[in-house]
């Protein structure tokens, strides 16, 4: 869906998104790195089980929630990618951490 | 003890960085609290380190956001990024969530400069995954060097649209089409506002050379577009629309749509400030006096939170703000204020001028609202359909807020955001009804959904005084 | 207009006392200075609960419940009733104690509702539970219902019995003249020979205009939910020794009360709230419920509540003038009650008596030297 016009030689980080580790810009949102990786769905919606993704990128929509390090309903367009950082798609209303 | 500041600014967009740096050289003690980890706000976005080898694809307005982020940062005023306001009590005390930490600050006066966000307006497909704003395609560019992989759609109306559209041309983006939904009528709605708007000559001028540059290019501009359709199962496949009375459709992965922006109003009317229905602009905006003072206490408002001006009219309105909060807090007499203030608010009502005549021509059609079809999805969260409000009205629902008890349209997570003004439209046209009659939704903190335990760690005290 | 009664308060009580005026055909007005529903009867946390009441109230609770369980027959809508169960833990052997106790004492009123369960049921029931409880106290056939669903449906139900419900409008005062009780209000009087004061928190004010003022405030319980969560509670909990009430709902939000107070400026209609106090709410679910932990709570809130010095409503006749009956000042748990008090005021009304114990919560009952008077401490609404 997207591409990177260049790479900008920024630092890097490594994270897994949904389980494949990926090496992403450091201080990315979580939605941009997840979205060059390929994520798809985000999430699938509580209420029907529809898939979603971003579709905002500023806060204001709530359609990017994610799994980030087992805490579901993160905007991923909010978070910035951190060393180390679990990524996951959400189902539904979101598995829960222990 | 709780950390209290003179002045709180609220966002770094050109408002929120303009009235903090204003003010801190007036000599007021400033906080500025911002979501984002960089200033800029979302119409200067990134712009300190910008991702892109040639920032020019983004075009000269861009670069004035680098000028108020370097003023800013010379200001003195305390800079608290990624620290995003989730609740305002009248008695001016700021819940914030600090890098994650949940913490309360009180301020003698607060500046509200919360910006601006896209018009949600539904349409069939419109939550499918690879529909997303022009604004959110253009942050993409902006702060990760992100474009369309291949034939991207735009759609809608407004001047991004066509900022978009060039910068992705710039890039070296392929548009598989531009989608232009603005009502042919428009046009000539505009014509009385012309002769005002032409004294901001350089602001129309940059319009007509952004249309120019794409039609350069060759992009395929369809004018006229109605019954825009996100076609897919669990992603977007094609593009659906009317024009020239003919069904069309355009197979694509990225749609990217945009109707304009509307001011971000649950902040404002979280304080139960009084609001306007702006029919001219279509959406709800904060009643502000002409140096952005609100009915709450020492609360003002400036930039595109107060009502769509664009980012120039934003950082003039930042400024008044900030000489008005140093009169009130008796740093200048309301002469050195007024005499501060001429120049300033000179600029900004040239700035002003032009703003009806652009508000006309790009303003949705009010089909796009009234001609909801029952089965399309109005509130995202809880996946409430045009129908379901239309037979919840039927039922005796008359506003917003009872509407919630009806179908929990407006409680999802986004807390009404995505759905609010269509609502209140949506009401009003079924009932026959002026919007401002029938309201909007009572805003409930917290103002962004907090952590049970980011809230569990709060310890009622907040840090030490700075 | 001819009226047999007007009934000022559009919560559920009013909504009820109406309805059952109503079926006993009599032409009935309700005065409600918001909409219906709009305070504590539309926000209140929903809990349709037996367990733990004052002993005072359980007769009526009890009745209550027997409706409850049809209420789809009384008012054509379910109301959203759920069977969940109502469950209060223990976090120590002090607390399990004191909560069986309470059950021998409801067993020896001759109740048999509230059943103490130990560790294993207690986590067969909550498996959710931290596992520092202990045991607790159950009713398994109490439940939640949908507070504004539920006072909608007693409205409509009532309006289509006749009952005519005057919204937007404020009762500015009451008296009697010819026989007949006036309440003068901003869109004209209206007059009939009975009064029925279900004004919730501002019923003190019409209580003490008729001669009867009781010890009263107005409070503003605080309510939090959370985003979605995956089903993983059934009954309505909450816990001895701290303030709680916290449920799942069907649509997955989990609901969190418990009487924690905000501002409540009942001449205004508005609340404010607390967040200290409800950081102090979220400690609480966070170390008794570890999955809730990932939560996030999407939205707050408070509805305004009377409050009378001793936690008990008022329900019954006025010590005057005839003609005019109370329910009001529920003090944060009048919501299961509201069905078993529409009735009662109904039999008041038509026969002079009702066959519920009325008597500890009479209007004139401070009019005596108080006793102690325990601070206000809220049910689960």
């Amino acid at each position: 869906m997207f591409k990177k016009l260049h790479d900008d030689g920024a630092e890097r980080v490594t994270v897994t998104i949904d389980g494949r580790e990926a090496r992403v810009p450091a201080g990315e949102t979580v939605a941009a790195a997840a979205l060059i990786h390929g994520l798809q769905p985000f999430r699938t919606s509580a209420v029907s089980g529809a898939p979603r993704a971003p579709y905002c990128m500023m806060g204001v929509c709530f359609d990017c929630l994610v799994e980030i390090d087992g805490t579901p309903n993160r905007q991923a367009c909010q978070v910035r990618v951190a060393e180390g950082m679990a990524i996951r798609r959400q189902d539904g209303a979101g598995e829960t951490a222990p | 003890m709780t950390a209290r500041h003179e002045l709180a600014v609220i966002g770094a967009g050109p408002a929120g960085l303009a009235a903090a740096a204003t003010a801190a050289e007036l000599g007021l003690k400033v906080a500025l609290f911002d979501d984002q980890p960089a200033p800029g706000g979302q119409i200067y976005r990134g712009v300190e380190r910008t991702p892109l080898a040639d920032p020019a694809v983004l075009g000269d307005d861009y670069r004035r956001g680098a000028d108020l982020a370097e003023a800013f940062r010379a200001s003195g005023a305390a800079y608290h990024p990624s620290c995003g306001v989730w609740l305002l009590t009248p008695e001016r005390e700021l819940g914030l969530l600090d890098n994650g930490q949940a913490r309360f600050v009180t301020a003698g006066r607060v500046i509200i400069a919360g910006g601006a966000m896209e018009r949600p307006v539904p349409f069939p497909g419109w939550t499918l995954p690879g529909v997303m704003t022009a604004g959110a395609g253009q942050i993409l560019l902006k702060s990760a060097g992100m474009v369309p992989g291949k034939g991207v759609v735009l759609a809608g109306t407004g001047p991004l649209l066509l900022l978009l559209a060039a910068q992705y041309l710039r890039a070296g983006v392929q548009i598989a089409a531009l989608l232009d939904m603005t009502p042919p009528s428009n046009a000539l709605r505009a014509l009385p506002h012309l002769p005002a708007a032409l004294s901001a000559f350089g602001t129309l001028a940059k319009g007509l050379a952004l249309k120019r540059e794409i039609h350069r290019a060759g992009v395929r501009v369809v004018k006229g577009v109605t019954s825009l359709r996100a076609l897919g199962e669990a992603r977007l496949e094609a593009v659906a629309y009317e024009a020239g009375g003919r069904e069309q459709r355009l197979d694509s992965e990225l749609l990217l749509v945009h109707f304009g922006v509307i001011p971000e109003s649950n902040t404002t009317r979280s304080l139960g400030i009084r609001h306007l229905w702006d029919s001219r602009q279509l959406c709800w905006r904060p009643v502000a006096d002409a140096w952005g003072n609100t009915g709450a206490e020492g609360f003002a408002v400036a930039g595109d939170g107060a009502g769509i001006g664009g980012a120039l009219a934003a950082e003039y309105a930042g400024r008044l703000a900030a000489l008005e909060a140093a009169r009130a807090l008796g740093r200048i007499d309301a002469a050195e204020r007024d005499r501060s203030a001429a120049p300033v608010r000179a600029a900004l009502a040239k700035e002003r001028r032009v703003r009806p005549f652009l508000d006309v021509l790009f303003q949705p059609a009010p089909e796009l609202i009234s001609q909801l079809a029952d089965d399309t999805v109005v509130c995202r969260c809880e996946e409430v359909t045009a129908g379901q409000i239309r037979e919840a009205v039927g039922q005796g629902c008359t506003g917003p807020n009872q509407l919630k008890s009806f179908t929990r349209c407006g409680m999802g997570p986004c807390q009404g955001r995505q759905c609010g003004t269509t609502v209140s439209q949506l009401i009003g046209h079924t009932l026959g009804r002026p919007v401002e009659e029938i309201g909007a939704y009572r805003i409930r903190p917290p103002l962004k959904p907090i952590g049970l335990t980011q809230l569990a760690a709060l310890d009622g005290e907040g840090e030490a005084a700075a | 207009m001819n009226l047999d009664a007007v009934v000022v308060g559009g919560g559920l009580h009013g909504c009820s006392a109406a309805l059952q005026l109503a079926l006993r055909k009599l032409r009935c007005l309700v005065i409600e200075k918001d909409t219906v529903g709009r305070h504590a009867s539309g926000v209140n946390a929903g809990g349709v609960r037996r367990l733990d009441r004052d002993p005072a109230e359980i007769p009526l609770s009890v009745a209550a419940m027997e409706m409850w369980w049809a209420i789809a027959e009384l008012v054509g809508d379910d109301c959203g009733f759920r069977l969940s169960g109502q469950i209060k833990i223990a976090q120590n052997e002090t607390e399990l104690a004191v909560l069986e106790e309470r059950a021998r004492l409801v067993r020896s009123l001759g109740y048999e509702h509230e059943e103490p369960v130990g560790a294993n049921e207690l986590f067969r029931l909550v498996p959710a539970l931290s596992r520092h409880c202990v045991g607790g106290l159950v009713a398994r056939e109490d439940g939640f219902a949908q507070p504004y669903q539920t006072t909608k449906a007693f409205r409509d139900k009532a309006a289509s019995l006749g009952v005519r419900f005057l919204e937007g409008t404020r009762v500015l005062g009451v008296e009697r003249k010819a026989g007949d009780w006036i309440a003068e209000t901003d869109r004209g009087r209206f007059a009939a020979p009975v009064l029925v004061n279900c004004a919730g928190g501002w019923g003190d004010a019409i209580a003490a205009a008729t001669g009867d003022p009781v010890p009263f405030e107005v409070v503003a319980p605080m309510m939090m939910v959370s985003a979605r969560l995956p089903p993983f509670l059934t009954p309505v909990v909450g816990a001895a020794g701290r303030k709680l009430s916290f449920k799942q709902m069907d649509n997955g939000t989990v609901v969190i009360g418990g009487g924690h107070f905000g501002g409540a400026d009942a001449e205004a209609g508005t609340t404010s709230l607390d967040f200290r106090a409800l950081a102090e709410s979220a400690r609480t679910v966070a170390e008794l419920f570890p999955i809730m932990r990932g939560a996030s709570i999407v939205r707050c809130w408070a509805g305004l509540e009377g409050f009378v010095a001793d936690g008990l409503p008022v329900i019954g006749p006025g010590t005057g003038e005839p003609g005019i009956y109370h329910a009001f000042g529920f003090s944060t748990h009048g919501f299961q009650l509201g069905p078993a008090v529409g009735r009662i005021v109904a039999d008041l009304v038509t026969r002079g008596e009702s066959d519920l114990p009325i008597e500890p919560f009479r209007i004139d009952r401070f009019a005596k030297p108080p006793s102690a008077v325990p601070h206000p401490s809220a049910g689960s609404g």
